[in-house]
This record gives structure tokens, sequence and C-alpha cells, in this order.
């Protein structure tokens, strides 16, 4: 079924997210649609779906236009789609999710398990996927959750296939297994439309490119063009995607991780057996498909993990047993992996969000009372320091871009004298301007002589940033390896192959 | 203070007018319904549509006038005394419910959704009400140490529901709503025990508080205002102060917002949600000392009336601002002291208090609903965050 | 690990009362009655030693505290449901048996009493289950119940018809639910700020309402005619529960009803697996074509129209007559039973059942003069909740997207 896309206009409020985009995806092809975070990519496609009503323009199918109110209007004219957070609900099993929607019944309105239970088990069969009808989804790895949202995408006939930055949480095998997945739709004639900003992967499966930016197609793109030259229409200027850094002076190893292990609530095993040091003036990455230990390690490092054995030492003093107020004024700068639930407070102006760590102490208390003056003056030099574009630093936080709400993390992390640096995926979710500016902090952080450890799920950051690699794989360090090391390689680690 | 003035001039203020004018329009025609007059006039409308108008005028008017003379000043009272009075029983109501709306405030600001001011407000008035009862010491000991006790008492048992989410994450709502139960009950316990009952009653009533350990009743024995009305705005200043300017007051702010963020900040959760409790439920233990040690003298099974949910409609009208609080507090004192003159006067039951009570809030809750009913457009500002 | 421990922990702490109640029993015997006169045979009653069941029941608490250890520490699995169900019958029955020491304890009027004051528990907690497993929270109930009783009293009085009362009692209900849902689905106001506050509005309008037009004529405005109880031949005649369960007005019959239907809509129809995907994660149903506000409405409507049946019994089913506040806080207990009965119909029908078998305790206690207060039988309720949401005996979590709106963007 060939889809096209004429117009399409969708705003919020005066923010413009798709301005009159033009796409169109035939039978048997990879139409990938490229552009960075925060282009409009999944506004389009939700669009598409049916989950957002464009402001103009409409969607035809084989030629002819078609409306949709509601996501099932959309599945019903053969339209399917693979989320980014998955749509499924933990608490089911496979079937049940598969048949959310269009359940099989019998008397009447009774489920029919069985009959869904068949369903997952033909599709499954169809794919090589082996999946378990009535594993409860949460328990699953989040690899074989995402084929379970394909299964779903598919059973409803799917003619044209949608994922939505499908790669985001899978090992480097297990990305390339989705590839052979959409190569087989696509010889079976589906037209698929592959959302992604990583140009890798488009040069691998894509027929036909479309490039967007800041909402508007900017172009198409030749399968063909080396990763430079899709980086620079996505992003509007010449982008040199390598981090500049010189070579590493490492000092003292002043941040030793030695035989620390972490248990989940539950009882499972989540840090294993992890050994690691760091030196002064070193950035070490820890790499890896998300999920494997990496929040747990940082969690254990600040002092949020709750059950933890061995031992952590930053300038040969202990912070296993120490809670997180001990551990930041040991001197830990840390940047958490999602910073508008774990970093900010939304509703509180960019001066509040800067004293957050520091509010009970000198200078920012007097006595029982805030140091509003002292406040004022620290904020307004920090969002010149940092380069944090607001109205003031009455700003609430909520109403920053993403890379400004992270130059306020940075801003307030670094700003206290450190002695190491954490920082958990620093650059998601960020435009390339501000990747850039991120990765400049923390290069210098480093060459200020002060050790650094970063978690990376993208390999490209991880060997830019890193001046050794340290991959985790199910709770446990595979290896530590230099950053030159072959892509194939840490591929590899990253699925639990030692180097 | 600038800000305050601004979170009443602006918009918010306009829903909060209009909520409570479309409340008390409903209240009006509950009032016209249940007239016998009324519904006698309309089975003639068509005859005498005057005589309808006139019925329907009379019972309203005259309830919303017998609601004026008893919660602000009575104007066709004989004496000076009486004609002032009303205005005192406002302020008499309106002490407790401040008290302890500001304690819900606290919590709601903190993130922490407290429906237990009922049972807080039971212990504080059982430890206040022990000590004032049962200790015998001079006045300038006695009177703080049984305000501190009521304090503590509220203060500890409200810290318990904090302990309770901090250690097991229990929520907090549940947990509260059990507790007011549970409270009620121990209470009623208690006062038929020789711990709290008055020694030869078979009533479930304590003894009378000590002279000592009284509220200062500075109008005099004709007026039910005393000390307590002193300790109400000394109340408001700390809790702004505490939301607004001290460190811990930010901490409590941040852990409502976002918790998360506040924990990775180095901010004990666990401790501050026992903070937040704890203070939240000091004030309302102050507004059962205001009750025992000062409006009712003794304690009964009626000691936290329904100053808990009044509690709650209070802190929400004055959006968990504590000078908001304050006026939405004056407002359903009023409202409470009013209904007493309405139903001798006029035979308007008093529960007509409850009606306009929660629609004002569920109005207040909605602003869209508001602003449809009275077709007011929504303020620019509105539209763009 | 920690949670699992906790359960041990707690079993051991409360087999101290269990310890302390075998130590101080008294000498004495309880005698047991199990027998009505409608029985087809008779079962005698008899009389046992209070300190030999003391002892026995108390060696079961412990036996099911080592059980508990043993899969705990041993096998590092977590208790099993039955040795915690062993624990609470064996406590619960040498209280019982402690409290009735040398009197006689009437085993049929005691049941029967209870589920008379946990039919509208009942059905107010399925009202809980249906709003909370879309996602709604209701602490509405208790306004629903109200509701429910007075509109109930007021239609059968007028018309003279009970089942119009019925009806006029479902409708009332609803209605509330509906302002509920409207509240908090349309107007994305918080929930619980939402129930609270419906819960004084029923009172106020009622207790006015009360107050103004049925005190003006009671005979004509509030006294309805009452369903007369049904006898169901053979079921009834069962020994000790046939009176209790099977000699009932239609609304406890319709009761059961309720909870059977309640439970296979949720768990066994498309319906159902609707509502609950709503409940867990509203954007998937979305996605998927589900209308989640459609689905949130028609189940917390449905739930409201189940209370205000319930409301009816106050009514139709007991009293008689209308009374200010009557249903006197039901609605919370009901809430606690929803939750005790994590979310479940038929755990929380149980826990219901035992709620209000705590309540009629009293009642029980008071006809043989017990020196035990009453008001601590009455907290039973309470204080379980707490100790259920406090996660000391497992830990209850309700339906994920439960007291979140859903705001399409």
């Amino acid at each position: 079924m060939k889809l096209e896309l004429r117009g399409i206009t969708k705003r919020f409020g005066s923010m413009v997210a798709n301005d009159n985009v033009n796409l169109i995806a035939l039978p048997g092809e990879i139409h990938c649609l490229l552009g960075e975070n925060g282009a409009g990519k999944s506004t389009l496609m939700n669009v598409l779906y049916g989950l957002y009503q464009a402001d103009g323009g409409e969607i035809l199918l084989d030629d002819k236009v078609v409306k949709f109110s509601g996501p099932g209007d959309a599945m019903a004219a053969g339209i399917g789609m693979v989320h980014q957070h998955f749509m499924l609900i933990p608490v089911f099993t496979v079937a049940e999710n598969v048949i959310l929607g269009h359940e099989p019944t019998k008397f009447g309105s009774l489920l029919d398990l069985e009959a869904a239970r068949a369903k997952v088990r033909e599709v499954s069969a169809k794919f090589g996927f082996e999946i378990d009808p009535d594993a409860i989804v949460g328990d699953l790895p989040v690899g074989v959750q995402q084929r379970v949202e394909i299964i779903k995408a598919l059973i409803g006939d799917a003619k044209v296939l949608v994922f939505d930055e499908p790669t985001a949480v899978l090992t480097p095998q297990e990305t390339d297994e989705l590839m052979a997945i959409m190569k087989q739709l696509r010889a079976a004639g589906t037209a698929i439309v592959f959302i992604t900003h990583k140009l890798r992967e488009v040069q691998e499966v894509a027929d036909k490119i479309t490039v967007i930016r800041l909402g508007k197609v900017v172009g198409e793109a030749d399968p063909k063009s080396t990763a430079n030259e899709l980086a620079s229409m996505m992003v509007g200027r010449a982008v040199d995607l390598d981090v500049e850094k010189d070579p590493a002076k490492p000092g003292k190893p002043t941040f030793k991780v030695e035989g620390l292990s972490a248990w989940s609530h539950a009882g499972t095993k989540v840090l294993d057996d992890i050994n690691f040091e760091i030196h002064e003036g070193e950035i070490l990455v820890i790499a890896g498909v998300q999920g494997n230990g990496q929040t747990e390690l940082t969690e254990a490092i600040i002092g949020m993990h709750g059950k933890t054995a061995g031992s952590i030492q930053l300038d040969g003093r202990e912070l296993i047993g120490k809670n997180v107020k001990q551990v930041l004024d040991l001197g830990v700068g840390f940047v958490p992996e999602d910073r508008t639930e774990d970093g900010l407070v939304a509703e509180f102006s960019i001066a509040e969000n800067l004293m957050l760590d520091r509010s009970d102490r000198k200078p920012f208390a007097k006595g029982l009372n805030i140091n509003l003056d002292y406040l004022k003056k620290f904020a307004l030099e920090k969002l010149k320091q940092f380069d944090v574009r607001a109205q003031g630093i009455e700003s609430k936080a909520s109403q920053l871009s993403g890379g400004n709400q992270q130059k306020v993390v940075l801003a307030r992390e670094l700003s206290r004298e450190l002695r190491l640096l954490v920082a958990s995926q620093p650059t998601r979710g960020l435009d390339v301007g501000s990747i850039e500016f991120v990765h400049e902090q923390i290069v210098a952080t480093r060459d200020s002589g002060i050790p650094v450890l970063i978690v990376a799920t993208e390999l490209d950051e991880a060997t830019q940033l890193g001046d050794r690699i340290a991959v985790m794989y199910k709770g446990k360090i595979v290896g530590i390896v230099p950053s030159n090391t072959p892509r194939a390689t840490l591929g590899q680690m990253m699925a639990g192959i030692s180097a | 203070m600038k800000r305050v003035m601004k979170e009443f001039t602006g918009g918010n203020a306009m829903v909060s007018v209009l909520a409570v004018l479309a409340s008390f329009i409903v209240g009006g025609i509950l009032i016209a319904i249940s007239s016998t007059e009324v519904q006698t006039t309309i089975t003639y409308i068509g005859a005498r549509p005057a005589d309808f108008f006139n019925a329907l005028w009379n019972s309203v008017f005259g309830a919303y006038d017998a609601m004026f003379r008893g919660a602000i000043f009575n104007y066709k009272a004989h004496d000076g005394v009486q004609m002032i009075k009303p205005i005192t029983e406002t302020l008499a109501y309106a002490t407790p419910i401040t008290m302890a709306g500001l304690g819900l405030a606290v919590a709601f600001r903190s993130g922490l959704f407290n429906i237990g001011g009922t049972g807080q407000i039971i212990f504080g008035a059982m430890f206040a009400g022990w000590v004032g009862i049962y200790v015998d010491l001079p006045f300038y000991i006695h009177f703080p140490l049984a305000v501190l006790a009521g304090i503590i008492g509220g203060g500890l048992f409200g810290a318990l529901v904090g302990f309770l989410k901090a250690a097991t994450g229990a929520n907090e709502v549940i947990v509260t709503i059990m507790f007011n139960y549970i409270a009620v009950l121990l209470l009623s316990y208690l006062l038929k025990t020789p711990i709290l009952q008055a020694p030869g009653s078979v009533n479930p009533v304590s003894p009378p508080v000590r002279d000592s350990a009284k509220y200062w009743f500075f109008m005099g024995d004709q007026f039910r205002i005393h000390g307590g009305l002193i300790a109400m705005l000394l109340a408001v200043i700390f809790t702004w102060w505490l939301l607004n300017r001290s460190t811990l007051g930010f901490r409590f702010r941040a852990l409502g917002h976002n918790p998360n963020a506040a924990k990775v900040a180095g901010i004990n959760i666990g401790l501050t949600y026992v903070l937040v409790m704890g203070i939240s439920g000091a004030l309302s233990g102050l507004a059962g000392t205001s009750q025992v040690l000062g409006t009712e003298k003794f304690l009964t099974l009626g000691v936290a009336a329904s100053f808990g949910f009044d509690a709650i409609t209070v802190a929400l009208l004055g959006r968990s601002n504590p000078w908001g609080v304050l006026v939405a507090g004056l407002l359903f004192g009023g409202l409470r002291a009013g209904a007493v003159t309405m139903q001798a006067n006029q035979n308007v039951p008093i529960d007509i208090v409850l009606v306009v009570q929660s629609l004002i809030v569920l109005f207040i809750a909605a602003p869209p609903l508001v602003r449809a009913i009275f077709r007011v457009k929504e303020s620019k500002k509105a539209v763009a965050a | 690990m920690k949670q699992s421990k906790r359960t041990t922990i707690s079993l051991l702490v409360l087999s101290l009362i269990g310890l302390w109640l075998f130590v101080s029993a008294p000498a004495g015997t309880t005698e047991i009655s199990i027998s009505t006169d409608s029985d087809i045979f008779k079962l005698p009653s008899f009389g046992l030693g209070v300190g030999f069941v003391s002892g026995i029941a108390f060696a079961a608490q412990v036996l099911a505290v080592i059980a508990s250890g043993y899969f705990v520490l041993g096998r590092n699995h977590k208790t099993p449901r039955w040795v915690v169900i062993l624990f609470a019958v064996a406590l619960v029955f040498e209280i019982l048996v402690g409290l009735f020491a040398g009197k006689t304890m009437t085993f049929t009027s005691l049941l029967q009493g209870s589920l008379a004051l946990a039919v509208p528990l009942i059905f107010g907690s399925l009202a809980g289950v249906l709003s909370e497993r879309v996602g709604v929270v209701n602490i509405a109930i208790e306004g629903q119940l109200l509701a429910g009783a007075f509109v109930s009293a007021l239609i059968a009085s007028l018309s003279d018809n009970m089942f119009a009362g019925l009806i006029g009692a479902v409708i009332a209900g609803a209605l509330v639910a509906w302002v509920l849902a409207v509240f908090a689905i349309k107007y994305v106001v918080d929930q619980i700020i939402v129930g609270v506050v419906l819960n004084v509005l029923v009172v106020g309008l009622t207790n006015f309402m009360f107050s103004t037009l049925m005190v003006s004529n009671l005979p004509f405005y509030n006294q309805p005619p009452r369903f007369d109880k049904i006898l169901i031949p053979l079921l009834g005649q069962i020994p000790v529960l046939g009176p209790v369960l099977f000699n009932q007005t239609l609304i406890v019959y319709l009761m059961y009803v309720a909870v059977a239907v309640v439970y296979v809509a949720l768990f066994k129809t498309r319906w159902g697996l609707r509502v609950r995907a709503v409940g867990e994660y509203p954007k998937a149903a979305d996605t998927v074509g589900i209308n989640v506000f459609r689905t949130r409405y028609v189940s917390v409507i449905l739930g409201g129209a189940l209370a205000g049946l319930g409301g009816s019994f106050f009514t139709l089913g007991q009293v008689g007559a209308f009374g200010k506040e009557m249903t006197n806080g039901a609605g919370y207990i009901a809430l606690a039973a929803l939750i005790f009965g994590r979310w479940n119909p038929l755990y929380a029908a149980f826990a219901a059942l035992l709620f209000g078998f705590a309540e009629n305790l009293q009642y029980g206690l008071a006809i043989i003069g017990s020196s035990v207060p009453s008001e601590f039988l009455l907290m039973l309720p309470y204080a379980l909740t707490v100790v259920a949401v406090a996660g000391l005996v497992g830990k209850v979590t309700g339906p994920a997207a439960s007291g979140k709106a859903y705001i399409k963007s």
C-alpha cells in the first residue's frame, strides 16, 4: 500500500512542530525519516497514526484521502506502529497485549485467549521469534518486549509499518536482527517508515531518505551519502562528528570500585562483582545497552541504591554506607540520565534549581533563611557562564529547551568543588549544538584533573568521549578496553562476549 | 507581600470570586425551592406572579440577610454587644479552621495529601486537654505547656503518617483517612475511661480545663473569641515564612514538585516526609488547643467538629498560600457563624453550608467550568502555558 | 527479599498476641451453638475448653511462623498465601474463643449480623474496584451509598414501590459517579479532592432535603415499603450457612450476582481487558484504538450505580426509613475493603465480610456483657487497612494509572 503525506502542518500553541511536510512511502521500500531530536519526526508519525489531528494537509493511502480520528482508524486502514516507548501493559501477558483493541471473543463477549495464543504463535513462527504467549510482559527483556510490540503491529495485517526510533534500547546484535526483520518485511511488500537519528542504521537499510529539520523537510538524501553529509543536512551546518580533545594525561587513580555487587528490591543481583578505577584527568565510559546495570552502578556510587556490597573509594574514602548528601559533600558531581525526572524541579525557577543541592548551607542559607541576594548573584553568574538561553533567572525550568535544562544541571553540578564527575547519558535527547557544549564541558572537567565517569548507550559517543571504555552486560563488566577498539569487538562485548 | 497581592489580583482570584458567587447562587436556589412560601405561591403564579416573586425574594434575601447578621454585623440588635457579637463568632469559627487549613497547606505544598486534619486536631485536643485538666501549675507555665502538648500531640500523629510513608511507601491519603477514624474511636474510648472522663459523669465528657491553661478571653466572657486568634495570625506568618523564606520550606517544596530530583540532590526524603507531616499535624494540633483550651473549655467527642474537612476546603480555596488560607478561613468561619442564625431565624437548615462549601471547592478546582458558567474568556497567559 | 522477610516478622509479632491469649486463657469453656430451628438436621452445640483451644490455635500459629521462616530463609521464596491464611484463621479463632470464655457463642446469628453489615460494604467496594481498575480513584463511595439510601427511600415512599426505589438508588449512585467522572476526566481535577468534596456535598444535600422536605411529612416522604426476606428452598436449610446466606432480601441476592458478574466482566471479557488496560497504561490503550475517556466514564458510572444499589440496602433492606448521614462511614470502610482485597472483587467481598464481622462482634459481645471495649473492634478495619497499605503483610499495589488523569495532547 502506498502512503502519502501531503502538506502536513501541526502546531502546538505558537510552536510549529510540522510545517508543510510531504512524504511518500511505497510498498516494498524502507523509507528513512532522518532528523535531530526535536525535529518533529515523532509528531509527524503521531499525526499519521491518528494520535494527533493535523492543522493542515492530508494523508493518502493508495492515492485516496483518508481521515483518522484516532489510532483505531489508522489501524483499521492498515497502518501499524512500533512505538519508541513501548505501548505494552507490563502486568498483562504477551497474548493479552497483542490482542488488546481487537480481541477475539467467544459466546458474545468472553475473551478467547486460546485464539489469541494461536495468533501470537503464528506470527512468531513467521519471523522466527520464540515468545511464550503466556509470559508476563514486564518480566521479559527489553529486546523481547520490542518483538511483542512488532507482533502487535503486524497482527492487524499492517501494510504500512512505522518504526519510531526502535534501536535506542537494543544491543548492536539485536539491532542487526531488527534490520533483518525490516528487510524481510520489505520483501513481503510492506511499506516501512523508519524514524531515526542514527546515521549508521540509515546507511544500512534505507531505500530512500527524507531529512527533516525544525519541522520542515529539508530534502531527500541519497542512501549512499556519507555520515558527515547526512549529519550536515540534518543539522543545517557543517558538522564535525568528532569530539575535540587532547590525549588524556592521567594522574593518580583516585576513584576505585572493588568487588561491587548490588541487589534489587526483589532480591535479584543487578551488579555482580564490578571492579575498575579511574585516574585523575581521565574519562572512563561505561558502555552497554540500557538496562544492564548502568543505572544501578551510578545509583550505588551516589548512595541511592539500597542493598550493596563491596567497596567504592574516592580519594581513599569509602562511599558505600554513605547517603546521597554525604557522597555529594565528598565532591561527587552527578548528572542523572533523566534530567526532567531526576535532575530538575520543573516548577522551580532556574535560580532555585541551582541551589537544590546546597539549600541547607552557606552561602545559600543564612541561618534558617534562604539568602536571596546571594542566590540572585550566583544564578546570574551561572546563567552567563553556561550560556543558558532564558528570559532570566526566574524562568521556570519547564520553560527551557532540553539543551538549556541540561546546562542548568551541569552549572549546578560543576559549581561545586569536585573530586569526581558522574554523568549518565549526558547528551540524551539533545540537539547537536547542545551535545557539543556538553562534550566540551566534560572534556574541560577532565582536563582540570578530575576523574570522569560517563554512562553511554551509543557506541559513537562512547568511543569519541572516552579515554577508556568499560563494557557492561547483565550487571558485569565484560572488559575494559582502549577507546580505539574496533566497533565490532565492542558490539560483541555489549552482547556479553569477552574480548 | 507583593507576591501575595499578585496572587489575589491575578486571574486566579477572578475564578475564586466567581466560584464563590456561583455557589451562593446554587445555595439560593436550594433555599428558594425548600421554602413553603415559594412552593405555595408558585401554584397560582399565573394569577398573582407578584406573590411568587415576593416569596422568592423573601426566602433568599431573608436567608442571606440572616447569614450576614449572623456572621458580620447584626444591625437589628438592640445593644452594642449583640451587634458586634456576629463578627467575633466568625472569628471564633475561623480560628481553628484556618490553623488546620495552614497545616494542610504545608502538606499540599510538599506534595503530600494530608486529609487527616480531623485526627490531628483530636490528638492535639487530647494532649492539650489532658495537660490542661490534670496538671496544676501557674498560668505562665501551664498555658504554654498545654499549648505545646497539643502541638506535639497533633505533630506526632501527623509525623507517624510521614514515617509510615517514608519507611513503607504507604499512601498517605489512605492512611490519614483511616487514622481519622482511629482517632475518633480512641477519643470515644478514652472519654469512657478515667483517663479523660469527668469523675462521676455518665456522659463522654472530660472535666473542664483549669483556668491557668486557658487562652486569654480578651473581650470578656460574653464573646467566644480568645487568644487563639493571635496564635492563628502568628501561625499564618510562620507558615508564610516557612514556605517562602526558609531553607526547610524550600526542601519541602522541592519534595512536593519532584521527589526524585530532591533525592538526587541529596535531600533526605524520608526525614522530610516526617518533618512535613509533623509540622502539618502540629498546626492541626494547634487548632485542637484553640478548641479545648479556648472555645470549648473541655473535651467532647465533637471537639474536632467538621474542622478537618473545612480545613481541606480552606487549603484548596486558599490555594495552599498562607494568606489565601487566612482569607478562605475567614470566609468559611463566616459561613458557619451565619448559618447558625440562618437556621434560627429563617428555618434554613445549617447543612446548606456544607453544600455551598463543597460547591465552592468543586468550582475552584475546575476553572473552565466557572468560565463556561459566566462566559468569561480565558486570560491570554493561560493559553500560552 | 526485604518484603518477604517483613511478612515473617509481622506474623512473629502477631503470634505474641496468640501467646498472651494462651498464657492468660481462663479455665472455663466456651459454648458454641451453630444451629437454627429451620435446619434440615440439627448439629448439637458443643463446649470447648478455652485453654485447650488456645493451645491448639497458638501451636498452629507457631507452625505457620516456622513455615513462613522456612520458605523465606530456607527456600528464598515469599511466604505462601495459605500459610498467612492458616495463621489468620488460628488467631481469629483463638481471639473469639477467648472473648466468649464461659459464655455461649451463637455462631449463626453472629454471621447473619455480619452479612447484613457487609452488604453495603460489598456493593461499595465493587464500586471502588470498577472505578479504580479503570484509573479513577473513588473516594466518593460514601457519597454514592448515601445518595442511593436517600433517593431509594424517597422514591419508594412516593411511589409506594420498592422496585422504583431500587431504580432510583441506582440512578442516584450513578449520578454522583458521573459528577466524579466529569471532574476527574474532563476537568482533570485531582480525583481525591473531588471524592472528598462530593461526599460532603451529598451529606449536605441529603441533610438539607431531609430537614426541609422529609421532616415536613414523614409518612409521605420517608416511609418506604421494605423488602421481605426470601427463603431459598433447600439451600436455605443447609446448617449454619443456609440461613445466613439464603434467607435474605432481594438486595442481598443482587449482591451475590453483582460480585460474580463484576469478577467475570473484569477478568474474562473483552470489556474487562480494556478496562484494566486503561487503568494500567491509558496511552497504550489509546494507541490500539480504545476510547480511554469513554471506557473511564462507563466503568466509573457503573460502579456508582452498584454503590447506589448498596445504599438502598440501608433503607429498603434494613431500617425502612432514611436517616441523616445513615451510612456513617461505610463508604470509607468499603474503600478499606477494596484495598485490603487488592482491587479484586472476590477478595474485596471477603474483606468486606471480615470487616462486617468485626463490626458485628461488638453487638455479640455487648449481649453477653463482655468488657472488651467496642471501639477497638470498630477500629479493626481501619487498623488492618493501614497494615495492608504499609505492606506489613505482603505489598499491595493498585492499578498503575489509578489517580492519574489522562491528558491527550
